[in-house]
């Protein structure tokens, strides 16, 4: 039995995190030189006012939290101080806590969208239902969690961000994580069985948010060449690499 | 000044005969996939009307184009702060419907019907979902249907024509239409390409067709926004955005687009127009009132040398100086100021230009009344008989004035709502009208017909080249394509150095030996 669980927690806390990246790595490298199929296949255009409820708490809902994730794996030390007065640890967890209300509820009106507009019906795909399962259920865990095991935020920087460390630095160490509830660990599952998939679903949008538009110029013109040059009589024109501007 | 070329387009409207072969061609060769079913890249469309997608034309609604505040312009519905907050639902967002829902009828079920005492019918169902539907909107729902008040009423451009205009136009004796089909403008200051966050769309340098990289697009739709001509569409199935190429692969090859080149009417024209590029951030935010004018002034005359220097000395080839000489656009638009933009006031300085219609400004049922005629100048011919059109003029500019159609809706239309504009270009229509009937009838006073000319400032000359250009000219005069230099060809797609060795273009697999 006891042997049974640690093959178990191996598997799910060591191995797991591993094949993920690693998939989610060479399938993004993948998917990506196909650029045909990078979209996030919008489907606002067959049906607007029910996705509006939809799309928009949880969109807003999900970056938070996912930033809030990050912040605590990236500045432990700042996340610890933060929470170092009650007050401020309270703020923080109740707004993390309605946001993934938010998302919750934006995720079940998304499905529900997807279930009874037929047609959405169309334009989805068995792995949209395998995404937004896994995402309701990550949610959930994640909102169990949060309500159960007081106070996330502070512990998720003395356990988890070590742990995730670890797995980073190629010398994985679950033996903390280890003796977590299984909530915790099921939540951390769902984490990396998500990001295993992002780059086989719509989710690869998340990996090119159009950033740069903030800071390119708003009309673009491209030349398939470099028009004074190529027409330079002394330019070997076969030598010029198309140039833009 | 930076010498650009851009491919440019003339529509002459008393010409088109609203028959739809330019969209049938268009769609059979474009958009006879699946996801855009629903997207006529070139529609034809009634006017006063509601067009296609529905009121397209009202930016209250769809946010389309620019808007000037503060000494800048910036885009209506999108950009990069608008665009950016907006992008998890775009509020301003056009659905399917505001299109139609794209159908097809169970034609198999004609064949396949058991005998039965009734005939068996052919139900619509959608090409959306496969189920039966109740057709509600096509895409030319509202065709011919002047004076409708659920479409021809509903005409934005009908807004600030007085009650009184509006109900002078749709009295059932006096009604009148044309067609005005719509392209992508192809235009200078493109919506579409400053709307893109991810930076699919650009617009070419060699001939400034504005196209969507299928491979960056992300399904962002903020260009169906931005377009306030509502030329850039979603395809609903891969999940990216299309629009008009304007047949850029039939202009490398030195053929006219298929709109163009299977127009019924020959009302099209296509050429090369040189500009200045650096105009175009300065004309597009004028706000003197002077935004056609600065518009036309930034298209250059190919025949000045010094354009033509600055023209070379920027690259631009010899081969498309000459086609821009040879251009009919040019003629149309600049030498004989007869083509005006549709819409300027959206601001993307649209390259497609309209002559506007003469016909349905013009024309008057004939009156039976004897009194009437005798009102006429003695000169002026008086048609009393029971034609439907009487193109005869009291005094041969009043009927511009009084016209059936309110010039107000012409110029709402291609003018910004500028009248004086609109009515220079229909006076020298008619003063080309006159001339001719002078010529092949003879039956107007010499004095009438020079002070006719006069008035329009034209002269026999211009007039002749006119009428030439408009009902005689052949292919090649209509679509002056300059050379795509197909020894350079291959550099328009890709580095001749990566082809080397491979097979083929655009999706394209090494020609290897199989394990
Ligand atoms: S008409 Fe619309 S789609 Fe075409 S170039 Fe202009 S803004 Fe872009
Ligand atoms: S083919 Fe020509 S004449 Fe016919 S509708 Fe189109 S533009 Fe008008």
């Amino acid at each position: 039995m006891e042997n049974l669980f640690n093959a178990l927690n191996n598997f799910f806390l060591i191995a797991l995190p591993y094949i993920a990246l690693f998939v989610f790595v060479i399938g993004s490298i993948w998917r990506y030189r196909n650029g045909f199929k990078f979209s996030s296949l919008s489907s606002q255009f067959l049906e607007g006012r029910q996705l509006f409820w939809g799309t928009v708490p949880f969109h807003i809902g999900i970056l938070f939290l996912f930033l809030g994730h990050l912040i605590a794996f990236l500045i432990p030390s700042g996340v610890l101080a933060w929470n170092a007065h009650p007050l401020r640890l309270i703020i923080l967890e109740v707004t993390a806590f309605i946001f993934g209300v938010a998302v919750l509820i934006g995720i079940v009106n998304l499905l529900y969208r997807r279930i009874t507009n037929s047609r959405i019906a169309v334009v989805t795909s068995k792995m949209d239902y395998v995404i937004i399962g896994l995402l309701l259920i990550q949610v959930f865990s994640g909102l169990w969690v949060a309500y159960n095991f007081r106070w996330g935020s502070s512990w998720f920087a003395s356990v988890l961000t070590p742990y995730l460390w670890s797995v980073f630095a190629l010398q994985p160490d679950a033996t903390a994580v280890a003796a977590l509830p299984w909530v915790v660990k099921f939540h951390i599952v769902g984490a990396f069985l998500i990001i295993m998939l992002i780059p086989f679903s719509r989710l690869v949008h998340f990996l090119v948010p159009p950033i740069d538009y903030l800071w390119r110029p708003y009309q673009q013109v491209i030349w398939y060449w470099n028009n004074r040059e190529v027409r330079k009589p002394h330019t070997p024109w076969s030598l010029k690499r198309p140039k833009n501007n | 000044m930076n010498v650009r070329a851009q491919i440019s387009m003339v529509f002459h409207l008393d010409k088109c005969i609203g028959c739809h072969t330019c969209s049938i061609a268009c769609k059979n060769i474009w958009t006879d996939r699946k996801g855009v079913e629903y997207q006529w890249w070139n529609n034809v469309e009634t006017k006063p009307g509601t067009g296609y997608p529905t009121k397209w034309e009202d930016q209250d609604i769809y946010k389309g184009g620019w808007e000037k505040n503060n000494g800048t312009i910036n885009l209506k519905g999108a950009g990069k702060k608008k665009g950016l907050l907006n992008i998890f639902h775009n509020p301003n967002l056009p659905v399917i419907d505001d299109y139609y829902e794209p159908f097809t009828y169970r034609y198999l079920d004609l064949i396949e019907s058991p005998a039965m005492k009734d005939q068996p019918t052919a139900r619509p169902v959608s090409l959306i979902t496969g189920k039966p539907i109740d057709i509600k909107m096509g895409p030319n729902w509202d065709d011919d249907l002047s004076g409708t008040p659920d479409y021809a009423r509903k005409d934005p451009n009908l807004q600030d024509l007085s009650p009184a205009e509006q109900e002078a136009m749709f009295q059932l004796e006096r009604m009148a239409f044309f067609y005005l089909p719509r392209i992508c403008n192809h235009c200078l200051n493109p919506a579409c390409v400053a709307s893109c966050p991810s930076g699919a769309i650009y617009k070419r340098g060699e001939d400034g067709v504005v196209l969507i990289n299928q491979q960056v697009c992300r399904a962002w739709r903020m260009c169906v926004t931005a377009c306030p001509y509502k030329k850039s569409y979603y395809n609903w199935h891969t999940g990216k955005s299309e629009k008009c190429i304007l047949c850029y692969p039939r202009l490398e090859a030195g053929y006219a687009p298929a709109c163009m080149h299977s127009c019924v009417g020959r009302i099209r024209y296509l050429g090369v127009i040189l500009y200045d590029a650096d105009q175009i951030e300065s004309v597009a935010s004028d706000d003197g009132g002077k935004l056609i004018d600065r518009q036309l002034n930034m298209l250059l005359d190919p025949f000045d040398p010094r354009v033509i220097q600055a023209a070379k000395e920027n690259g631009v080839a010899d081969s498309t100086i000459k086609a821009a000489q040879y251009s009919p656009t040019y003629k149309f638009v600049k030498k004989w100021g007869l083509a005006l933009p549709l819409h300027p006031e959206f601001r993307t300085l649209p390259m497609l230009f309209y002559v506007p219609p003469l016909l349905p400004v013009m024309a008057s049922l004939g009156e039976q009344d004897k009194s009437q005629g005798e009102k006429l100048d003695p000169i002026a011919k008086f048609w009393n008989d029971s034609w439907l059109y009487d193109t005869s003029t009291e005094d041969l500019w009043g009927t511009i004035d009084q016209a059936r159609f309110p010039l107000k809706y012409i110029a709402n239309l291609f003018a910004a709502g500028d009248e004086e504009k609109v009515k220079v270009v229909l006076k020298k229509l008619m003063a080309v009208r006159i001339h001719r009937r002078n010529v092949t009838v003879g039956d107007l006073a010499e004095e009438k017909v020079e002070a006719t000319m006069r008035g329009a400032g034209m002269d026999v000359e211009t007039a002749e080249e006119i009428y030439k250009l408009t009902s005689l000219a052949k292919f090649d005069e209509r679509f002056v394509i300059p050379p795509a230099h197909r020894e350079q060809a291959l550099e328009m797609l890709e580095f001749t150095g990566d082809t080397k060795g491979s097979v083929g273009f655009g999706f394209k697999e090494k020609a290897e030996r199989g394990l």
